[in-house]
């Protein structure tokens, strides 16, 4: 099959099967996501990371735990032995940025499966019953929303133990009270279309509904605003790790490398600054990746 | 003046990934102090028409006419300040739906006065009691009440009124009306259709009626433009409507159930790619 | 003979106890197997409620509702809904906007344990005039004519008895609308269905129905047979007015 009667066979008008339906629902999406330039930078960025973490053995040219000789490789500037310099304990700077987005990685894809579902089950569960139910669910959640998520994460890390594991509970369970609201919001709106009446009088029970009907209409606000939130995460993360409180030493978490770069920040500037550019940079491919998914995937924004 | 409105060669089309999209096609007309009335069925270009005229169009579309004149003002080229001096005082539009004409946070009456004061210094309590007399005029019984009212207060029936007065009160002279009476009871869509007659008559406003029901419009208007996919297929005088002779119109009239026909099928509209040509 | 759905005195309340909307009160009327009935009036006159009552999806306060001579229980049991099937006015907002056709008429089956759902589908939708050729597209990929047609499909899928019309053709073009009046007429007669139609539109209860009852203010105006109607056989003022109003604009 050529590349042209792939485009037209995805962009049927009249799809033959499920699976091309679906494949072409998902090349439209696709298509129009590859038009904001910003986005795919994003996207880009987000790729990049994931790679990192996948290839980190392979791309990282030292190990970053152990240092080298801590005589002659502290705190040496960037250089092409060393592409951005080392620290203190004489460890190459960039091996552990390479490292570290394995947990960067492992953070916001944790928190993104706990709090998500979390979020959207109970989110469609109350706006779709309403009533008593509604409002147990959503006082729950005004609770869970008032816990400051540094207060928390400081509690749970001093009852737990300091660990990034602790820290990925913590910030989970802050972190899903606002998509509950927001599919809360989005199923007060879709309950009473006729589409869900059509539904229901053909018999179909509150589960199913939920789950096959609501839930997909709130999904796609619910993943803007949660790869929105990843930079906040990554933040909160770094923010924890850099408290001394997330990951710990020597695990090469960017947040706790920040910190351990403190103490030098006026003569060696590269050792705080690296793994700090490092979270900007992937903050900001969450946020730009965000921003895109909300013009495609927002029903609202469409004309 | 004869007439008031003279369009030549309209044509509106809209960007879209596969080239543009010519949604009004080659649109020709004049108007007078008459009620013209556009019918055709969705997608057919006329409510596009009704904003072309007003300037209304979305700024991703372009406008194109060979000629666009109100009044000998050419409306092609007509900077913002023109814009101004034309739309409210001179010439108007009633949308569909009221429900978004009318500012929600705004009491009806001072969205009616606002509309006045608009057009030249009246003084605060004149303009209240022309706003008064106007709600009245659109047969509202209850005008202080509804002057104080918020549109969400205010019933379909009596929201379209609000807002005809609102337009009214202007006095233009030229009035496009988009499907006003299609989300309304028969019953209130006459009361709408009465008022508007009285209009044309007494005060020689020009009308033009858009909407897709031909039986309203043959009943309502003078003259009637059909169109179908962007184009104008047929100009007739209302009475002689049962005589169309474009296939399509004759389709629109005959495909519509009768109280007193028989219950056998309906006939069905077959479109011919021809008329596209 | 007993009628198929007999509703008697039938009221509905909406609203808590402060703020109450009386929005049916006292309906009464008998459909017989293999009628077509009409339910007509304006806006606010309790026409949809009605149709909404029987089916569950509004709250009965008072009155009765039988089908096949059987009080119906509530919440409505899985074989009332093999049994009645509404239709809705909007086709744009009654058909799940992620959903394949395929999906939306192969759910009613999965939830009845159908077991030949591939044969009923080709079956449902070369009933409504779709064939096979519509099966995986979205309903964005419809005109709304065609989104009403899928409607019908999916409301017939299990082979329903009653089928009731909330302004099934309100939303469509005059041209659309005749096409899916003589779908649902040809259906009627072919699978023996029995209709209950709410419009607001006199002409296409005419056309449609052998009897009809006019409402105002969720009460009952009169009832009437279609040659009734034909004859300018009203008795009611509010029917006269709703007869000369059909008949367009007159100049005064």
């Amino acid at each position: 099959m050529s590349d042209v009667s792939t485009r037209d066979w995805l962009l049927s008008d009249r799809p033959a099967s499920r699976r091309q339906a679906r494949l072409g629902q998902a090349y439209r999406t696709w298509s129009q996501l590859r038009r904001n330039r910003l986005a795919m930078v994003g996207l880009g960025i987000v790729v990049v990371l994931i790679l990192m973490a996948i290839f980190a053995n392979v791309i990282s040219p030292y190990d970053p735990i152990r240092g080298g000789d801590l005589r002659t490789e502290r705190l040496l500037p960037p250089s092409w032995a060393h592409l951005m310099g080392t620290d203190d304990q004489a460890r190459d700077i960039f091996s552990r940025i390479v490292h570290g987005s394995r947990l960067t990685l492992m953070v916001v894809a944790l928190v993104a499966i706990i709090a998500t579902p979390i979020g959207l089950a109970v989110g469609t569960t109350a706006g779709y019953f309403g009533g008593w139910v509604d409002v147990v669910l959503m006082r729950i959640t005004d609770i869970f929303l008032a816990f400051p998520r540094l207060i928390l994460a400081l509690a749970f890390v001093a009852a737990l133990g300091p660990g990034i594991e602790n820290a990925i509970i913590a910030i989970a369970i802050t972190s899903w009270p606002p998509y509950a609201r927001l599919a809360r919001a989005e199923t007060l709106q879709i309950r009473d279309a006729d589409y869900i009446a059509a539904i229901r009088l053909q018999g179909a029970g509150s589960a199913r509904i939920i789950w096959g009907h609501v839930v997909p209409l709130c999904l796609s606000s619910v993943i803007v605003r949660v790869t929105l939130d990843m930079a906040g995460i990554i933040l909160t993360a770094a923010g924890l790790g850099f408290l001394g409180l997330g990951a710990q030493p020597p695990q090469p978490e960017w947040g706790a490398m920040i910190a351990a770069g403190r103490r030098f920040m006026i003569d060696f500037w590269w050792v705080a600054t690296m793994p700090g550019i490092a979270i900007f940079v992937v903050s900001l491919g969450f946020n730009l990746l965000g921003d895109g998914l909300r013009d495609v995937l927002d029903p609202k924004g469409e004309t | 003046m004869t007439n008031m409105l003279q369009v030549e060669g309209l044509n509106v089309s809209f960007p879209s990934r596969d080239g543009p999209v010519r949604v009004v096609r080659d649109v020709t007309f004049t108007l007078g102090r008459e009620r013209l009335g556009i019918v055709g069925e969705s997608g057919s270009g006329k409510s596009q028409t009704g904003r072309a005229i007003l300037g209304l169009t979305p700024a991703s579309a372009t406008v194109t006419a060979d000629k666009l004149s109100f009044d000998g003002i050419d409306l092609r080229h007509a900077s913002a300040k023109t814009w101004r001096s034309l739309r409210g005082p001179r010439m108007s539009m009633i949308m569909q739906d009221p429900k978004y004409s009318l500012n929600p946070v705004m009491t009806v009456g001072r969205q009616i006065v606002e509309a006045y004061r608009r057009r030249g210094d009246a003084t605060r309590t004149d303009a209240r009691n022309r706003a008064v007399a106007m709600l009245e005029a659109v047969q509202i019984r209850d005008p202080e009440r509804v002057f104080e009212a918020y549109p969400h207060e205010l019933s379909g029936g009596m929201g379209q009124r609000a807002m005809i007065a609102m337009m009214l009160i202007a006095e233009p002279d030229l009035l496009i009306a988009d499907e006003v009476t299609s989300a309304l009871d028969v019953t209130v869509q006459l009361d709408v259709l009465r008022i508007l007659d009285g209009l044309v008559r007494d005060r020689g406003m020009g009308l033009i009626f858009i909407s897709h029901d031909l039986r309203l419009v043959s009943s309502f208007c003078d003259r009637v433009l059909v169109m179908y996919a962007g184009r104008v297929v047929e100009e007739i005088a209302a009475r002689d409507l049962h005589s169309a002779q474009h296939p399509y119109t004759q389709g629109l009239l005959n495909c519509l159930p009768q109280i007193d026909g028989d219950s056998g099928p309906l006939q069905t509209l077959t479109r011919d790619p021809a008329w596209l040509a | 003979m007993s009628a198929l759905i007999e509703v008697r005195d039938l009221a509905v309340t909406f609203g808590s106890r402060q703020s109450q909307v009386q929005a049916v009160q006292n309906v009464s009327f008998d459909v017989q197997q293999g009628e077509s009935f009409g339910l007509v009036g304006e806006s606010g006159s309790g026409k949809s409620t009605v149709l909404r009552a029987i089916c569950g999806l509004a709250p009965t306060s008072a009155g009765t509702i039988k089908i096949d001579g059987k009080l119906l229980a509530s919440p409505r049991d899985p074989a009332f809904y093999a049994q009645v099937q509404m239709v809705f006015q909007d086709p744009y907002g009654s058909i799940h906007p992620r959903h394949t056709i395929d999906r939306v008429l192969s759910e009613p089956l999965a939830i009845h344990g159908f077991k030949n759902a591939e044969d009923r589908i080709e079956k449902a939708l070369n009933d409504v005039g779709l064939g096979g050729g519509f099966r995986f597209r979205f309903p964005h990929q419809l005109s709304g004519g065609q989104r009403q047609r899928v409607a019908i499909a999916r409301a017939l899928i299990l082979e329903p008895q009653i089928l009731l019309l909330d302004e099934p053709t309100s939303a469509l073009d005059a041209s659309i609308q005749a096409e899916v009046l003589n779908l649902l007429d040809a259906l009627r007669i072919e699978k023996g269905l029995t209709y209950l139609l709410v419009s607001h539109d006199l002409a296409v209860v005419a056309h449609m129905c052998e009897r009809l009852l006019v409402m105002q203010h969720g009460t009952r105006v009169e009832e009437l047979t279609r040659t009734a109607l034909q004859g300018r056989d009203a008795t009611q003022k509010y029917t006269q007015q709703l007869l000369v109003a059909s008949e367009g604009f007159k100049a005064p």
